[in-house]
């Protein structure tokens, strides 16, 4: 069971090309990050794997089932986007009724809605405002309250776009908790992320993107000790691999024990 | 004299009991280059509302204690004048971009207009800001259609065409990738070499660290912490007001606990590096 794209391109209506022949595949249960410039075609990618843009070519498969033949609704239930602005997904009047509202269209009994509200609640960590109006919330706030309303509706792949822009200490704490809790419960994580620090302390598997491709997939040591990929990509490496390279330690180092432990 | 003086402010949204800044006093002198950091809803954004005039002008609630830009009682300056000296980039580039102009380039220029400067300057200074902000490619889209990272740009754009002494930015690249990110840095960094006084929030810390010349640490509505950046950053106990300490200086501490400690605690990677190095040359390796 997987998310498998096969020579996937996109063509905006426009005829801007913004995903060219892209093979990739997202296993059950992962936790992969994306990293890549704005506009290498990080967001356009992620949006074909839940059905909200159909490829130009090729072919995205959901655990077997073809986007093309299934509407959005079908696909997005089993692969759920949190947008980047939670202000394009958010439309009802309390934190309760947006993150129940996809619950109850899936008409499901009031045990069950109640359950899944519970359990978003605590993964997103904002219990605090169930009968506040989402849009009286600060927007870091706000974008716990898209998560959560994902979250509810029970995907086997959830995919999250920027999630740390701003974000403070507390709220990325949130975040990687939250990422944890889903994998326990085999729920695969892709996150779309410009923040290094983040991609390396949670993430496995990081794709880099550029020029409207996947440039290189692999751990989080391959990805940011390649300085081709680094520089192609425009991403940066973590500020203690850049420590460790400038005092030329061996071992590709990323994490701060590692380091103290070769000095 | 001082470019921004709070006298134990304290303020109060309206219809709240809590009050957002509490006994809050500190001088920003001109020139200087501040970061705000701390938790969310501390206070930062609050703070800038503030100094930028918005508290009282524009949102009522209660005020006590004094807030002198240039030596004069905010209460007595007129919010168009200060709008003129001030300039404001908003947290949030999707509130910021006005959604009346149909191009990048008359977006950016709309500040301008206002002020009524003559056409053929408001054209150089809005092309020039549009090159320093990489966006010399987009001035005929339309703003509204462009993605996160564009839209911050636009946003900040529109405010430094306002050449004006003092800038507060309320977190300018949340949407922007690294590369971004750090060209929006750069151009902080141009303002300051100009001698603007510049008062940014911001959550990443390891830039923070590497630019600002003394930090403030709001929690919960107080000054928790504020000074000289190298005190402030490399002070573990930020961390518990919910503030981030810059990764050079957690290394630091980490080598301390290792029993291997720096000569002091780092906090950008110049000086870790440096640090090391010394350190290596004493013990001979």
């Amino acid at each position: 069971m997987a998310i498998e794209l096969k020579s996937v391109s996109f063509k905006y209506p426009n005829g801007f090309v913004a995903i060219e022949d892209v093979s990739l595949t997202i296993h059950e249960g992962e936790r992969v990050a994306i990293v890549g410039q704005n506009g290498a075609g990080k967001t356009t990618l992620v949006k074909m794997m839940n059905g909200l843009y159909k490829p130009f070519k090729g072919d995205v498969l959901i655990d077997g089932d073809n986007t093309r033949e299934k509407s959005t609704a079908v696909t997005a239930r089993k692969v759920g986007y949190v947008f980047q602005n939670p202000d394009d997904q958010i439309f009802n009047k309390t934190v309760r009724e947006e993150i129940e509202y996809m619950p109850r269209y899936f008409k499901l009994n009031e045990a069950e809605v109640e359950k899944r509200l519970n359990y978003a609640l605590d993964l997103a960590r904002i219990r605090p405002f169930l009968e506040t109006n989402p849009y009286d919330l600060p927007y870091p706030t706000r974008k716990f309250v898209a998560i959560a309303a994902v979250i509810a509706t029970k995907p086997k792949y959830i995919i999250l776009d920027e999630p740390t822009a701003g974000q403070d200490k507390h709220g990325i704490e949130t975040l990687e908790n939250m990422i944890k809790r889903l994998e326990e419960d085999q729920v695969a994580t892709l996150t779309i992320t410009h923040d290094m620090e983040f991609a390396v302390r949670n993430f496995k598997r990081i794709i880099a993107m550029a020029h409207k491709n996947v440039l290189l997939e692999g751990t989080a040591q391959e990805v940011f000790w390649n300085e081709d990929v680094i520089s192609q990509a425009r991403i940066k490496k973590p500020v203690i691999g850049e420590i460790a390279k400038s005092l030329n330690c061996e071992g590709n180092i990323l994490f701060c024990d590692e380091l103290v432990d070769s000095l | 004299m001082a470019a921004i003086e709070l006298k134990d402010v304290s303020y109060r949204h309206p219809y709240t009991k809590e009050s957002a800044l509490k006994h809050i006093t500190y001088t920003f002198e001109p020139g200087k280059f501040y970061g705000v950091i701390g938790e969310n809803g501390g206070g930062k954004t609050t703070l800038c509302n503030l100094i930028r005039g918005l508290i009282p002008h524009f949102y009522k609630g209660r005020l006590k204690g004094d807030v002198l830009i240039d030596g004069k009682d905010i209460r007595d300056w007129v919010l168009s004048d200060l709008s003129a000296k001030i300039g404001y980039v908003f947290q949030n580039p999707f509130t910021q971009i006005s959604s009346i102009k149909s191009t990048v380039f008359e977006e950016v220029a709309l500040g301008l207009e206002n002020l009524g400067v003559p056409k053929d300057e408001i054209i150089s200074r809005v092309t020039t800001v549009c090159e320093q902000l990489k966006i010399t490619d987009l001035i005929k889209n339309d703003p509204n259609e462009l993605s996160g990272g564009q839209k911050q740009r636009v946003a900040f754009a529109s405010i430094l065409a306002m050449d004006m002494d003092m800038m507060i930015i309320d977190e300018p690249t949340s949407q922007l990738d690294p590369e971004g990110t750090e060209d929006v840095f750069s151009i902080i960094k141009l303002l300051k070499d100009q001698h603007k006084t510049i008062i940014l929030v911001e959550h990443k810390i390891d830039l923070i660290a590497e630019y600002c010349e003394e930090i403030l640490v709001m929690s919960n509505g107080r000054l928790a912490f504020s000074g000289p950046t190298h005190e402030v950053l490399g002070n573990p106990a930020i961390m518990e007001v919910g503030a981030m300490m810059p990764q050079s200086a957690v290394f630091g501490h980490a080598m301390k606990a290792a029993g291997k400690p720096l000569q002091q605690i780092p906090i950008n990677q110049a000086e870790a590096v440096e640090f090391v190095n010394a350190r290596k040359e004493h013990y001979g390796n």
